[in-house]
C-alpha cells in the first residue's frame, strides 16, 4: 500500500497547556446578577472568565455577558483620565486634568452647595451596587435628594413585596426550583435575575414533574421552552390574575390554614365610612389588632396562638362599630362577578377556559401534589410540627409587571395569589432570601424632613413610609425632594423617581440645584424617557444669567457613555476587574433561599489607566468636605485607606459592617468586631460569604422560632415576633384617609382623588395611565422593549463580541397584525406615540401578542459614544423607544401633570406605551430617527483596530502532555439521573463521589 | 484526498445539546469565543470590531427559528447552537488537500493543522453544516476543536476539563461525553430521549447528537382540559360567606 504523502505531516497538539499565571476569583459585574468568576491571568493579561463552580449564585456556570468581560475589560470606550468641560455642553469638548485638580474642583463645588443648601446637591447613583455606601454618604452630606436605580427599574417589585409578604421578588425571594411542581413566570424576558433562573428552569424541566407556564407578550427566550405560553397583552396581568383568584375563592381551592396562621385574613377591619379611622384593623386599648375568636365566642388578639379566628362574619366592636376580617373583604370584592375569567378574557387577550384551567392546574398541584418534608420544626408559638408541608407552586415576577402604572398593584395581587394558595415559604413554593423577611410595613422611615447646611441628615434618605406623617413635604403639602418622592404625588417611592431628576432640576421644580452629581447612569440616553427633552434640560440656559439650568454635573463611568458630553466635570471609574466592591447584607446581597450571603470584588488587574474606582473617590471627597462619618475626630480621613477601609471598618451599627462573614477575631459572622483580616478571608473563599441555614429553619421563616431567633442574632431583624403576611396593606389606608380629610397631614387638594383612588389596601386593576389618556383607536398597539440575554443589564453593550451577536434592533410585529396593516418583513416603520416618532425595521413573529409591538432595548446607541464609530450600526440602524416615550403624562384640567409612574410607588410605566405604525416613505427608508451629531472623540482615547485578535499574544507554553482520558459531563446530572437509567447521580454537573 | 483513520475511532467525544431547554442565551458561543481566542486555534479575529458590520470567528454560533403551527396558530420559538459535530465519515477531512485538516485516532476530534492549511477553504464547501470558521486575517480554516487543550489539561481543575460551552451553559443544556461506548452517560441520555443524529442523509456520521423538544403539554391536548363551563354569572358573594361563616381554624 502506498502510503498518502498528506498524512506524513501530522500536527503535535498541545493538550495541556498552561493557561495561567494565576486564577483569581472575585464577582462578575457585567450584569446585576453578581455570579462569581475565576479570573486567568496569562503575563498579566485576562486569559479567561469561568464561573466559579463553588459560587452560590452561578454555582459554575457564566453566561454571554460574564464570557465577555475580556472585551469590557480592554474596550477602547474606557474613559483614561480625568476631564474637564471646555466646550460648550454636549459638544464633548474636554480637557485632561490631574486627580488632584478634579478632586479640587468637586470639593469646592460641593463645599459650596453644603455651606449654603445641601439639597442642591442631587446625587443619584444609577446601576450602583454600592449603595449602602452612596446612600449613607448623601446622608452624611445631608442631601435628601439620593437615590439609585430602583425608581425606573423595579420599585413596584419591591414596594409591593415588602409591605405585603416582608420580601421581595428576584433580590428578596426565589422559586424553589428543585422542588416545585408548577412554575409561574410573569413579564420576565431574559433577565432578573439571569443565571438562577437559567439553572433552574433546566433542573425543574430536566426533572420532568413540573408544569412550568410563561407568561410574556413576547415568546422568546425564557418563554420559548416554556410547556405553555400566554401571550397577555401588557399590563393586563393584574386582571388574569385577580380573575385566578375569583376561580379559587369560588370553587373554596385556597389554603385557608395558612391564611389563619400566616396572613392578616381574619384580622378585622373597621366600617365605619366617614370615620378617621374606618378601614384601619381594630385594636383593643393596648394597641392589638383584633380577630373574632370562633373558640370563645368572643374579639380577641389576633395575634394569639390559641385562638381560632373568624374569616368571615361582620362583628360587633366594643364601641358598637362593626368591623369584617380581611378575608371577608377580599372574598367580597374578588367574587364580583367582573373577575370572572369571562368577563375579563377579551381585556387580558387570554381566553376564559384557558384562565380558568389555569387556576385549576394551580389549585391541583398546590393541593394535590403537595411536598413534605420529614423535617420537625418550631413554630413562632413554641410548637413544633413533625413535617413541612409544601404547596408546590412558585412564581417570579419582574419588569413585565414592574414597568406598568399599575405595577404595584398587580404585583400585591401576585403575592395574594401566593398567600391563598399557601405557596409562601414553603417546599415547592416561593422562599426569602435572608436577610427578609422582614417585618410590615417596613422600616425605616425616609430622612430628609429637616436639612440644614452642614449637618448630616437623621437617617438615610430612602426609606419607608407607613402613613402620611412619613412623607417628605412641606406646609403646603409640597415634595421636599426635587425627585418628588415621598410627596403627595408618589407617597411610597421607596427607590426615588431618578427619571424625573434632570425634568425637575430644570424646571426648578420644587427647586433648582446647584450641582447634580451621577454615577453609572446613561441619563442622556437609553435610561432617559424623551431623550430629545433630556438633552435639552441638559443644555438649556437660564434666559437671565445665561448660565446652565443645572449649573454644574460631575459624572462617573468608567466608559464613554452617552452622559458623559453633557457633564462638566468627569471622574473616570475602574473596570470591575480592578477594584474593590462590597456587595452587602446592608444592600443587595448574594443570599439564597437556602441562607445569606456577601460578596466582594477585588482588584484582579492594575488599571492601566489614570482611572480611580469611584468609591474611593467618594469616601476622598467625603474626607475632604469633612462629612462626620468620613473624618475622626481630629478631621483626618476616617478610611485613608478607601473603600477597602470602609468595607472592613465602618460599623453601620455596632458590630454591623458592610460585610457580615468572618468578623471579629475571624469565627464571628453577623455581628462581630471588625476584623482586620476580614477582606483576605474573602479572597481565600473565593470572594464570597455564605451560610447555610438547617433545613429546620429555611421554610416558613416569617413564622419560624428557630429561623427568626436566628435572623435576630445575625441582625436582621429587630424582634422574634412572627411576621404576619399582609393581604390587606393598612398603610395604603392610611394615606387614603387623608385624602378624605382625616388627620393633620393632609394632601393638597388636587392630589386627593388620585390618593382615594389609588390607595387602595386591596389590590385591584386599572387600565395604565397612557392608556387611559389616548384614543386606543389612534394608537392601537402596546410598544414594550425585551433585554436580550446576551445583553440584559449589561451597559458595556459596546462589546466587540456581543455586539456580533445584537448590533441593531429591530421592532418585531406579529404576523396578522403586520399583514392587516400592510406591513412586511424588513419594511421601514414610523413608530409613533402621542409624544414623538423613531424609525425601526421590521421583522415579522407569531409569538407575539397580536396587539403588541416590541424591540430589545438599550441596542441603539448614539453615533460617536461608546468608542463605535460613527458608521456602527448601533447608531445606523439601531433605535430606541425611550425617545417617544413621556417622561411625563398628559396634563390635567387644572395644570398639573405628574411624571408617567406608578402613582403608588413612582416607578416608571417604560411599558405602559401606547403607539401606531406607518410605513416609512421610499426615501425615508434605512437610516435610524432621530439622529444626533456623531460625538467626537475624547482627548486621547484610544483608536479602535480595523482587527482584534486577542489572545494572539497569549499562544499556550508548553506542557507534557498526559495520557489522555476525558471525564464526561452531564449537566443537570442529578435531575437526569432520576429519569435515564445508568446515569449516575450526583450534585449539580458534578457526579457522585466526584470532587465531593 | 486526506484519509480519515483506517480503523474508525472507538472512542467519539462529542456533544449532546438538549434543545428541550436551550434558552438561546448565546453563553455557549461566547465562552468558547473567549477560551479558544487564546487556546489551540489562537487568536479568533474580529473584523470592524467597533464599527459597522462587525463579524469574526466564532466557533459555535446560535441560531433562533420560529416554527408555526398553521393548524391552530400555535408557533414555538427554538434556539439551535450549532458547532462541529466531529463526523466519523467528515467530508472536510477527504476533500482536504494537505493533509491539514484530519480526524484525531485516540478520540475522533476532528481538527485542522494550521501549519499545512493553505486557506484552500475546500473543506467549508464540503461540510453540510456549515460549521467551519475561516480565518482570513491568518489565511487558515478554524474550527471547533471540543476544547482538546481543556479536556485533557491537568494543569486545569478537573471541573474545567470539559469543552467551554458544556461547563458555562446555564441552563444545563450542553453534555459531553464519549458517544462510541454505549455505557457512557450521553449514550444513554441519548437513547433515553430520542436524541438525532443533524441531517443524516448527508451520510457524514455526524458524533454529536440533539436531544428534541419533549412534547408539551399543550401538543397533545391532553393537559388542556378546560375545566366544565361557568355557572351562569351569579354572583358567588353570598354563598360564599355563608360557606364560610362558621369555618373554625386555629391559629
Amino acid at each position: 500500500m502506498i502510503p498518502n504523502p498528506f498524512e506524513t505531516v501530522t500536527e503535535q497538539v498541545e493538550t495541556a497547556p498552561v493557561v495561567a499565571d494565576e486564577i483569581k476569583k472575585t464577582t462578575c459585574y457585567m450584569c446585576a446578577c453578581r455570579c462569581g468568576i475565576q479570573v486567568y491571568l496569562k503575563d498579566g493579561k485576562v486569559r479567561y472568565i469561568e464561573g466559579n463552580p463553588e459560587h452560590p449564585v452561578n454555582k459554575g456556570v457564566l453566561c454571554a455577558k460574564g464570557s465577555a468581560g475580556i472585551m469590557n475589560q480592554y474596550a477602547p470606550a474606557r474613559l483614561t483620565k480625568p476631564l474637564i468641560r471646555v466646550g460648550e455642553r454636549g459638544e464633548a469638548k474636554f480637557q485632561e486634568i490631574e486627580w488632584a485638580e478634579a478632586l479640587d474642583v468637586a470639593t469646592r463645588w460641593l463645599g459650596g452647595v453644603r455651606r449654603r443648601d445641601p439639597r442642591k446637591l442631587a446625587f443619584f447613583t444609577g446601576r450602583d451596587q454600592s449603595q449602602s455606601l452612596t446612600g449613607w454618604w448623601a446622608a452624611q452630606f445631608g442631601t435628601p435628594n439620593f437615590a439609585a436605580h430602583g425608581g425606573f427599574c423595579s420599585v413596584n417589585m419591591a414596594a409591593a413585596g415588602l409591605y405585603t409578604v416582608g420580601g421581595a421578588f428576584w433580590e428578596f425571594g426565589e422559586p424553589d426550583w428543585d422542588r416545585t411542581k408548577y412554575m409561574m413566570l410573569f413579564g420576565v424576558a431574559e433577565d432578573h435575575d439571569s443565571n438562577p433562573i437559567k439553572m433552574g428552569l433546566g433542573r425543574l424541566k430536566t426533572r420532568g414533574d413540573a408544569k412550568f407556564v410563561s407568561v410574556n407578550p413576547v415568546q422568546t427566550g425564557y418563554s420559548a421552552i416554556a410547556d405553555e405560553w400566554i401571550g397577555i397583552r401588557p399590563g393586563t396581568d393584574g386582571l388574569f390574575v385577580l380573575a385566578i383568584v375569583h376561580e379559587l375563592l369560588k370553587s373554596d381551592r385556597f389554603d385557608a390554614d395558612f391564611l389563619v396562621r400566616y396572613t392578616n385574613a381574619p384580622w378585622l377591619v373597621i366600617q365605619d365610612p366617614g370615620a378617621a379611622d374606618d378601614g384601619l384593623f381594630a385594636r383593643d386599648a393596648e394597641g392589638h389588632v383584633l380577630c373574632f375568636d370562633l373558640g370563645a365566642g368572643q374579639l380577641a388578639d389576633a395575634h394569639g396562638s390559641d385562638v381560632k379566628p373568624a374569616l368571615v362574619g361582620e362583628r360587633q366592636l366594643p364601641d358598637g362599630r362593626t368591623a369584617k376580617p380581611v378575608f371577608q373583604l377580599l372574598a367580597e370584592r374578588y367574587l364580583a362577578p367582573e373577575h370572572a375569567a369571562d368577563r375579563v378574557a377579551d381585556r387580558v387577550g387570554v381566553p376564559a377556559a384557558t384562565i380558568r384551567r389555569i387556576a385549576d392546574e394551580l389549585a391541583h398541584a398546590a393541593f394535590e401534589e403537595e411536598v413534605v418534608l420529614d423535617v420537625p420544626w418550631t413554630d413562632w408559638a413554641g410548637r413544633r410540627h413533625e413535617k413541612m408541608i409544601g404547596r408546590p407552586v412558585a412564581m417570579h415576577a419582574m419588569r413585565g409587571i414592574s414597568a406598568h402604572s399599575n405595577g404595584f398593584h398587580t404585583c400585591r395581587a401576585l403575592h395574594v395569589l401566593q398567600m391563598l394558595l399557601g405557596s409562601v415559604d414553603v417546599p415547592g413554593g416561593w422562599r426569602y432570601k435572608a436577610p427578609f423577611p422582614k417585618p410590615i410595613p417596613p422600616g425605616p422611615k425616609p430622612s430628609g424632613k429637616a436639612v440644614a447646611p452642614e449637618t448630616p441628615l437623621g437617617g438615610m434618605p430612602l426609606g419607608n413610609p407607613a402613613g402620611p406623617e412619613d412623607l417628605l413635604v412641606d406646609e403646603a403639602g409640597g415634595p421636599l425632594r426635587i425627585d418628588k418622592a415621598y410627596s403627595w404625588e408618589h407617597p411610597i417611592a421607596a427607590h426615588g423617581l431618578m427619571q424625573m431628576v434632570i425634568r425637575n432640576a430644570w424646571e426648578g421644580d420644587p427647586y433648582p440645584v446647584d450641582v447634580l452629581f451621577m454615577y453609572m447612569a446613561n441619563m442622556a440616553w437609553n435610561s432617559s424617557m424623551n431623550v430629545s427633552g433630556t438633552l435639552h434640560f441638559l443644555t438649556d440656559r437660564d434666559a437671565e444669567t445665561g448660565e446652565y439650568k443645572i449649573p454644574k454635573i460631575i459624572y462617573s463611568d468608567a466608559y464613554y457613555s452617552e452622559m458623559v458630553p453633557y457633564a462638566d466635570l468627569i471622574l473616570p471609574d475602574t473596570t470591575y476587574l480592578e477594584r474593590y466592591d462590597c456587595i452587602s447584607l446592608l444592600d443587595r446581597p448574594i443570599s439564597s433561599a437556602e441562607g445569606p450571603g456577601d460578596a466582594i470584588r477585588h482588584p484582579v488587574v492594575a488599571p492601566d489607566r489614570d482611572v480611580r474606582p469611584f468609591q474611593d473617590v467618594l469616601i476622598e471627597l467625603g474626607a475632604r468636605l469633612g462629612l462626620p462619618g468620613l473624618v475622626d475626630d481630629s478631621g483626618a480621613p476616617k478610611y485613608p485607606g478607601g473603600y477597602p477601609d470602609y468595607i472592613v471598618n465602618h460599623e453601620r451599627t455596632p458590630g454591623v459592617g458592610p460585610l457580615a462573614g468572618w468578623r471579629g477575631t475571624g469565627d464571628d459572622h453577623g455581628r462581630g468586631a471588625a476584623n482586620p483580616d476580614q477582606l483576605a478571608r474573602y479572597i481565600e473563599n473565593g470572594g464570597f460569604w455564605h451560610q447555610e441555614l438547617p433545613l429546620e429553619h429555611q421554610f416558613y421563616k416569617h413564622a419560624n422560632a428557630g429561623y427568626l431567633a436566628y435572623a435576630k442574632r445575625m441582625a436582621f431583624i429587630g424582634s422574634e415576633d412572627q411576621i404576619v403576611l399582609q393581604l390587606y396593606c393598612e398603610p395604603l389606608q392610611r394615606f387614603r384617609l387623608a385624602a378624605r380629610g382625616h388627620g393633620p397631614h393632609q394632601p393638597p387638594d388636587a392630589h386627593r382623588p388620585r390618593i382615594e383612588a389609588y390607595f387602595d389596601p386591596l389590590p385591584f386593576w386599572y387600565p395604565p395611565f397612557e392608556q387611559q389618556a389616548v384614543d386606543e383607536d389612534h394608537y392601537p398597539l402596546h410598544a414594550v422593549t425585551q433585554r436580550p440575554a446576551h445583553m440584559y443589564h449589561s451597559w458595556g453593550s459596546q462589546n466587540a463580541w456581543l455586539r456580533q451577536i445584537t448590533s441593531h434592533n429591530r421592532l418585531y410585529v406579529n404576523r396578522k397584525t403586520a399583514a392587516r396593516l400592510g406591513i412586511g418583513d424588513d419594511d421601514w416603520v414610523w413608530v409613533i406615540s402621542p409624544h414623538d416618532r423613531v424609525k425601526g425595521q421590521v421583522r415579522l413573529m407569531a409569538g407575539t401578542n397580536a396587539d403588541t409591538v416590541w424591540t430589545w432595548n438599550a441596542i441603539g446607541k448614539r453615533a460617536g459614544a461608546w468608542g463605535l464609530g460613527a458608521d456602527a450600526p448601533e447608531a445606523r440602524r439601531g433605535f430606541l423607544l425611550n425617545h417617544i416615550i413621556s417622561e411625563l403624562l398628559p396634563t390635567r384640567e387644572d395644570g398639573l401633570r405628574y411624571a408617567n409612574a406608578d402613582p403608588v410607588t413612582g416607578q416608571a410605566a417604560w411599558y405602559d406605551l401606547r403607539v401606531r405604525l406607518e410605513k416609512c416613505l421610499p426615501h425615508e427608508v434605512g437610516e435610524a430617527d432621530p439622529a444626533y451629531a456623531p460625538l467626537p472623540n475624547l482627548p486621547n482615547q484610544e483608536r479602535t483596530p480595523p482587527v482584534l485578535r486577542y489572545g494572539a499574544e497569549l499562544a499556550p507554553a508548553h506542557h507534557a502532555p498526559p495520557a489522555p482520558s476525558a471525564d464526561e459531563w452531564i449537566g443537570n446530572r442529578r435531575e437526569l439521573a432520576r429519569a435515564v437509567r445508568g446515569i449516575p447521580g450526583g450534585h449539580g454537573n458534578r457526579a457522585a463521589g466526584d470532587g465531593e | 484526498m486526506t484519509s480519515l483513520p483506517a480503523d474508525p475511532p472507538a472512542k467519539k467525544l462529542g456533544l449532546v445539546i438538549d434543545l428541550d431547554i436551550c434558552v438561546g442565551c448565546h453563553a455557549c458561543a461566547v465562552n468558547c469565543k473567549e477560551w479558544n481566542t487564546g487556546g489551540h486555534s489562537a487568536p479568533l479575529p474580529d473584523f470592524q470590531p467597533y464599527s459597522a458590520d462587525p463579524s469574526g470567528v466564532w466557533f459555535n454560533r446560535i441560531h433562533s427559528f420560529e416554527v408555526t403551527d398553521e393548524a391552530d396558530d400555535g408557533s414555538r420559538t427554538v434556539y439551535f447552537p450549532k458547532s462541529c459535530l466531529h463526523c466519523d465519515d467528515a467530508p472536510c477531512v477527504t476533500v482536504c488537500p494537505t493533509g491539514a485538516s484530519y480526524k484525531r485516532v485516540e478520540d475522533g476530534i476532528v481538527l485542522v493543522n494550521p501549519d499545512t492549511c493553505i486557506g484552500c477553504k475546500l473543506c467549508s464547501w464540503a461540510c453540510p453544516y456549515g460549521a467551519r470558521e475561516y480565518d482570513e486575517d491568518a489565511g487558515v480554516m478554524k474550527k471547533c476543536t471540543l476544547c482538546v487543550d481543556r479536556i485533557y489539561n491537568d494543569t486545569l481543575a478537573p471541573e474545567s476539563r470539559v469543552p467551554a460551552c458544556v461547563s458555562t451553559c446555564p441552563a444545563g443544556a450542553r453534555h459531553f461525553g464519549d458517544l462510541g461506548d454505549p455505557d457512557s452517560g450521553v449514550s444513554k441520555l441519548v437513547a433515553a430521549r430520542g436524541g438525532y443524529a443533524l441531517m443524516p442523509e448527508q451520510e457524514c456520521r455526524p458524533v454529536n447528537r440533539y436531544l428534541p423538544p419533549r412534547p408539551r403539554p399543550s401538543d397533545s391536548g391532553g393537559d388542556r382540559r378546560e375545566t366544565a363551563p361557568p355557572p351562569a354569572a351569579d354572583d358567588e358573594r353570598a354563598g360564599f360567606l355563608a360557606r364560610w361563616i362558621d369555618r373554625a381554624l386555629s391559629r
